[in-house]
This record gives C-alpha cells, structure tokens and sequence, in this order.
C-alpha cells in the first residue's frame, strides 16, 4: 500500500512536467507551427527558475521568470520562422541546441546549490480525505496549475471564438488570411503560449521534481512532451492522459529498480521511449483520426503574398 | 438608406500591377441594384484581379471605388464585408478539419453562438434548395457540398453585392435551374450579383449586362440580351470561337476496358463505395459518365487507374487481360493512361517543374531513362512538345507546376498523357476552371484521340460538355453506375435523373 502511495505520487511528479510542455506545444501545432525547440525552452525555464528562487526565494517569482525564460526563447524562434520565413524543423532544433549551451553557461553557478523545493498546499478538506486526500490534495501548487490548464486550454480551444480561429489558422493559413486573420499575429502568439508552458514544465523539473541545478536535466522529456502531442492526436484531453501514462513508466523504471526486479537498468530507461515509438506507430495506423484533427498547415511556412 | 447614386458600385480606372505584369489596366465596372452583371474573360484576363480588388484582398495601384455613390478605400476583406460585399471564392476558402457551422461562423462578422447559426444554416438551406448538415466536417464533404457552404455563407450576411466566381461548374442542371431561380429572386430582392463565368449560355439565361476583360483591359460592356453567345465569346476571345465539329465517327472496334461487377469498399471511411460497376469501352468510342461531384467518381477513377487494387483480378479486364490487381504502372504498360481530377498534387507534383512532372507518368512508355539514368534531353524535348502543341502558356519548362494557372497546367497534364499514345484513356473533370477556349481544345484533343482508336471513358460533372463530346453515356450515383445510353437517344432531362440515381424505365423514349 506504501509502495503504491508513493508511486501514484511519484507519477504525478514525474507526468506534470509532461503536461505543461505538450500542453503548450498542442497549442502551437494547432495554430500550424512546429516548434522542435521544447526540449531548449524546458531547459531555460528550469535554470531561469533555478536561479530567480535562488535569488529572490519566492517560488512564485521563480515560476514567472521561467514562463518568461521559456517565452523568450520562443520569440526567437518565433521571429525567426513567421519574420524571416526559416524552416520550422531545423531553427527548432537549433533552439534546443541553443537552449541546452546557455543553460549550461547561465548555471555553472548553481552546480551543488540546495533548495527545499517549492512548498505543497494542502486543500482544507479535502486533503483530510483518507488515503486520497493526502495523494491528490496535498500538492504543490504548479501540480494543480496543470491540470487548471488542462481545463482552460480544453476550453479556449473547443468553446472560443479565439480558439476557433487558432484551429482554423492551423488548417489553413491561405482561407484564414484570405478571411481577414492575422495568421502571423495568431502564430506568433501561440508560439510564445507554448514557450512559456514549457518554461513553466521545466521549472518543474528544477523546483519541485528534483529540486537542484544538473546540466541537461530535461533528459529528453522535451521530446516526449512533443511525440505526447502526437500520441493525443491533438486532442487536449488524451494530452492528460498521456502524460500520465508516460508519467507512470518513467517512474516504474524506478520502483522495478527499488523492488529488486532483475530488469538492466538501462532496458528500463529506455521504457518510455520505447513506449514513445510503439505508441506513435500505432496511432498512426488510423487516418481518419489524423486527418480529422491533426492541423493540415503544420509545419509549412505561410507567405502573405500567395 | 439614401441612394445618390442609379449604380450601387462603381469602379472607375482600376490598374493593378504585379512584377512583370499588368493584371488589370485603366477597368471600369458600374452594377445598378437587382441587376445580375456577368464579367466575362479568359483565365488570366484580369477577373479575379478585380474581384479582389472589390473584395479588399488586394489594393489597386491607381482608381476610384464609389459604393452607393460615396468614394470608398476597401482596406481588407471584413471592410468589404461591412459595405455589404459577399464573394463566392472559385477556389474555396475552406477548412477541413472544422465543421460546417465553425467553417460559417469564422467567415461571419456579427458574431452568434454555434447553436443559432446552426439553426439559421439550415433554414437558408432549405430555402434556397441548398442541403447541408451544419454538423458534418468538411472534408467529409463534395465539391459541390463545400461550394454550398461557400453560397450560404453569403447569403447569411444579407449582402448588397454577391460576388459569384464559376458557381454552377460543379451543379446538375436541376441544381443550376433552382440556383438560378435562387438567385433571379434575390436580384429581384435587390441584391446585386456580379456573376464570372465561362459558360456563355448560363449568361444568357441569367444575366443582365455584361463587362467583358480581355488581357486586362475592358473590351466591352453591353446588354445580354442585344448579344448571342457567339458575340459575347468573339469579345471575349478576340476571335470567332470555332463551332466544335464532332469528328467523323470511326467503326467502333474491340473491347479495351472492360469492369465486371466491381466492387470497391472506399479505403476512406468517407468515401464512397462502388457497388457491382459494369462498363465496357471500345476503341474509338468516348463513353461518360455523369454524376454529381462524391458520388464515387474519384473512386471509380481510382480503382481503374490501379491507385486501389481489388482482389479479384478479374474485375477489370484491359485489353482483355484481368488487371484489377495491376498497380498503376502495370496498367500503363498496357496501354492506360488517366487524368485525375485534382491537377495539384495527384495529376502533377506542385513543386516539381515540368519536365520532371512530365518525365513522371511519361519515362517507360516514351524510354525517358538511358542506362538507368535520366534522359533529361529527351524529357525536356517532350515537355516543350506538349506545351507548344497544347498551347500551354508558360514562360519556361522548368518552372513549378505550382505556378501555373488551373487551365494551362491541365492543357499541360491532358497533353502529357494524350502524346503518350495510350490505347485506352480515364479522364475525370478534364475541363473544371479551364476557360472556354482551352476547354475546346481538350475536348478536340479527346474527340482526336477516341477516333485515332483509343478507348475514352470521361467522367464529369459538365453534362454539356458529355453530350457534346460522348457516344454513350451513363451516370454514377452513390457509387452504382446506371445503365448507358447512346448519345442520340438521350436528353439532358432525363441525365438528371439518372444523376439522382432513378434508372429509366422500358428504355428512354417511354418516360414522359
């Protein structure tokens, strides 16, 4: 029973910082964007937050910086790709790059400072609840921001106006320019969302996850969070799942480990990557799915003048 | 509203220039209110420049716009919107992972919730003859489903101008006949149509006045009714528009395409399947086949082209041999060869110039490749040919097939396929948005062809142009094809019916 408390507990660490990510990144592709560079902005959003709680103590200001961090790594990319028209897929990848250097250079201070991690708020009642209560209401409070942005994204993009042209804009950028839409405007706001979301994942990772400074500490969940995407067919509701799920494997590499099983431990940290291709293989057998929801410009560049 | 002026638009002096260019020089264009006033032109001479130009789309480099009277700077496409301008795009501004109802909404200004507009779409629908499912998603739709959206997003505005880009190229007669009563009344209403076409019938049945563009300048504006068709092309085109001459009927010969009982389920959830499909096609006979657009004619042309292989070899015979497990380069070496109806994309690779586009479908019929490289020689050699004998107007071979317009890269696809000497040729749509003179020059080129001794099978949405260039005749309806009839023996009435999917009774002369 132990085991299973701290495992479910685990999860919800290891999958929040998932969720924030393809959150963020689910909102860029449905505006026909696709930013590779989560990976870099999750690191940024990580060492920017690191160093803010470091500096200030607050754990709020910390959040914010990394949201900023991770947003400003975005305007680069974002006015690389709709400004200057360069291709998604490499100026992405180079943002990555970029982010995973500066963070490196930004943090060689920070190597071997403590931090207590940011502090848990417990939700008078419920979190008297037994067993539950203390599991699922007795988080820290980015835990709850995520699945509050689960809710607000499921809502922008499926109930607004706003969020109808985003969609629409991700369809086509030709109708949605020809309609009057401001198609780089619209982009250009989606990729800074996504940015800041991942910023706010990475953040995650360096507060509250395991709360220190190690270069590269993302360890690729920044591709995860992209292929997580693509596993949730752009749906934001199978975005929670997904997260969850990939959340669940990582940490059953760890308790298999504790419980003795005689798994290499490098077989069981391939799991959630392997978990990744199968996964994306799989979802990517049915078309239908794909061509209902998947946004038809992604990744193609959108030159007013055509 | 105070109206100060006889005319509700006036344009006076539109120029626009793009590098290299002038798409429209020194244009004047007046429509009163309740008129229907047809612009009439060649692809490329400067229609759709000027629409844009009325629509905010584009800015005109010099020139007046007067709407009620007063001097107007359309800034963008909502402004248009504002004045009570509408457009019908030819090329549709839709999206289709949305719905129908999400698709309106987005092009609609007064913003209402989804549930009303639903509502409202369904009312206007069934007012105008028009049936649409506001929930359905677009993709899921026809072209001529999506063109409804497209009409009904329109007339949800309560425009004064209605912008009609080629509306009726993918309608049944019975749907062109209520479009036009549709829209007859609405001019009655005092809605202005400025109505682009080709077709110069529908013109004559509809319009009042007509402007004529020729190369971007204004070369006539008269009144419909003073004109004959014959007039209004001759303006149009610069020179007497040759009457079509129907090509001496050759002996029709043997067998060359042949289904039996094919059956097809759509490998789209969507589509549509064919059901038990029977045709044969002789040499040197042209047989089409009707049908309103998603109806399964892609299916069809797919399943014959050898894009969906069936199972059972013997549902399709080419030249007598079971093929229908025959992938389409195996059918080509045989003698096939087909045009689809999408140019960008299925019949030509968008990025691609002409010469690799050419080389694509052309390289083992016409030995395109030597010691297994590239015969770019030969390849270019071949594209120049088929842009000269098509009269493709392009500046050069290598430039993307992207770049030419709708009309001029399928003159450049039809040339590819018929140089290449196929014994047996499927064409779908071979003529949508292609102007009247090069539609005439393909529907030429397939009379051509059938009589050197190929067998044609054209499918299309265009019953005037079957009639006109057919032997037999037949119709496809929700992917069961009808019985076919000889040319003679048929009139466009009762086309529509076979369209809808009701077989004619005791042969064609008994039904009333």
């Amino acid at each position: 029973m132990d085991i299973l408390i701290a495992a479910i507990l685990t999860i919800i660490t290891a999958a929040t910082p998932l969720l924030f990510a393809a959150l963020g990144e689910l909102v860029t592709e449905k505006s026909g964007v696709l930013n590779l560079g989560v990976e870099g902005m999750m690191i940024m959003g990580a060492i920017i937050g690191f160093v803010a709680v470091h500096h200030t103590g607050s754990a709020s200001v910390a959040i914010i910086a990394s949201m900023v961090a991770g947003a400003f790594m975005a305007s680069i990319f974002a006015i690389l790709v709709l400004k200057f028209h360069a291709r998604q897929v490499p100026t992405g990848l180079a943002l990555t790059i970029f982010g995973l250097g500066l963070s490196a250079l930004i943090g060689q201070s920070m190597i071997g400072v403590a931090y207590t991690g940011i502090p848990k708020i417990a939700i008078p009642g419920l979190a008297s609840i037994p067993v539950i209560g203390n599991i699922l209401f007795n988080q820290d409070g980015l835990v709850y921001l995520s699945i509050l942005m689960v809710i607000v994204v499921y809502w922008f993009m499926n109930k607004t106006r706003a969020g109808l042209i985003l969609r629409a804009v991700g369809d086509s950028h030709d109708a949605a320019h020809a309609m009057g839409y401001s198609v780089v405007k619209i982009r250009f706001m989606a990729i800074l969302f996504g940015g800041a979301m991942a910023g706010v994942g990475g953040a995650y990772l360096s507060l509250a996850y395991s709360p220190l400074w190690v270069e590269g500490m993302t360890a690729g969940r920044g591709w995860i969070a992209l292929a997580l995407v693509v596993f949730a067919s752009w749906k934001v509701g199978r975005v929670l799942l997904g997260a969850y799920l990939f959340g669940g494997i990582t940490i059953l590499q760890l308790h298999a480990q504790a419980l003795g099983i005689g798994i290499p431990s490098q077989v069981m940290s391939m799991l959630p990557y392997l978990a990744t291709i199968l996964v994306l293989v799989f979802i990517s057998r049915d078309k239908t799915k794909i061509k209902l929801n998947s946004p038809a410009s992604l990744g193609k560049p959108f030159h007013e003048s055509r | 509203m105070t109206e100060k002026s006889e005319y509700l638009i006036e344009l006076t002096g539109m120029r626009k220039a793009f590098p290299g260019v002038l798409a429209t020089d020194n244009v004047d264009l007046k429509i009163r209110r309740g008129e229907v006033h047809a612009l009439l032109g060649e692809n490329g001479a400067g229609k759709s420049t000027l629409v844009k130009m009325i629509y905010g789309i584009l800015k005109p480099d010099a020139g007046e716009i007067r709407f009620n009277g007063e001097t107007v700077d359309i800034k963008n496409p909502a402004h248009a919107r504002e004045l009570g301008v509408a457009m019908v795009f030819q090329h549709f501004s839709l999206f289709d992972s949305l719905t129908v109802v999400e698709n309106i909404s987005l092009g609609m200004d007064q913003k209402s919730d989804m549930k009303t507009l639903a509502t409202k779409i369904t009312d206007v629908s069934e007012r105008y003859g028009l049936p649409l499912d506001p929930h359905r998603h677009v993709y899921t739709l026809s072209v001529g489903e999506r063109q409804r959206i497209e009409i009904i997003r329109c007339l949800l505005q309560e425009p004064k101008l209605l912008i009609m880009d080629e509306p009726t190229s993918v309608l049944t007669p019975q749907e062109v006949d209520k479009l036009f009563i549709t829209l007859r009344r609405l001019g009655e209403e005092g809605l202005a149509i400025l109505y682009i076409s080709h077709k110069l019938d529908e013109i004559k049945a509809l319009c009042d006045d007509a402007t004529i563009l020729r190369l971007g300048k204004k070369v006539g504006g008269v009144s419909v009714a003073e004109e004959s068709t014959g007039s209004l092309a001759a303006m149009m085109m610069g020179e007497e528009l040759k009457e079509f001459k129907q090509a001496a009927k050759v002996t029709v010969g043997d067998i060359r395409l042949e289904a039996k009982d094919l059956n097809m389920i759509a490998s789209d959830p969507l589509g549509i399947s064919l059901k038990n499909i029977n045709l044969e096609v002789r040499a040197g006979e042209v047989v089409g086949i009707a049908g309103v657009a998603g109806n399964g004619q892609d299916e069809l042309l797919t399943a014959l082209n050898g894009e969906h292989r069936n199972n059972n070899p013997e549902s399709i015979y080419i030249e007598g041999k079971a093929s229908a497990n025959l992938n389409p380069n195996q059918r080509r070496e045989l003698g096939m060869a087909s045009v689809p109806e999408k140019r960008l994309g299925h019949g030509a690779m968008p990025d691609m110039n002409l010469i690799d586009n050419a080389f694509l479908t052309a390289y083992d019929r016409l030995g395109f490749i030597k010691s297994g490289l590239i015969d770019y020689a030969k390849t270019r050699k071949f594209a120049k040919e088929v842009i000269r004998d098509f009269n493709v107007k392009t500046p050069r071979a290598n430039v993307p097939a992207a770049s030419l317009s709708g009309g001029n890269l399928q003159k450049f696809i039809i040339g590819r396929e018929f140089k290449q000497k196929p014994s047996i040729l499927v064409v779908s749509q071979p003529t949508w948005g292609v102007d009247a003179g090069a539609a005439q020059t393909i529907r030429e080129a397939i009379r051509e062809m059938a009589s050197q001794g190929a067998a044609v099978l054209v499918i299309s949405q265009d019953l005037d142009e079957l009639m006109e260039i057919s032997d037999r005749i037949g119709a496809i309806c929700g992917g069961v094809l009808s019985k076919f009839y000889p040319i003679e023996e048929i009139i466009i009435e009762k086309m529509g019916l076979l369209m809808a999917g009701v077989e004619l009774e005791d042969g064609v002369q008994n039904v009333a």
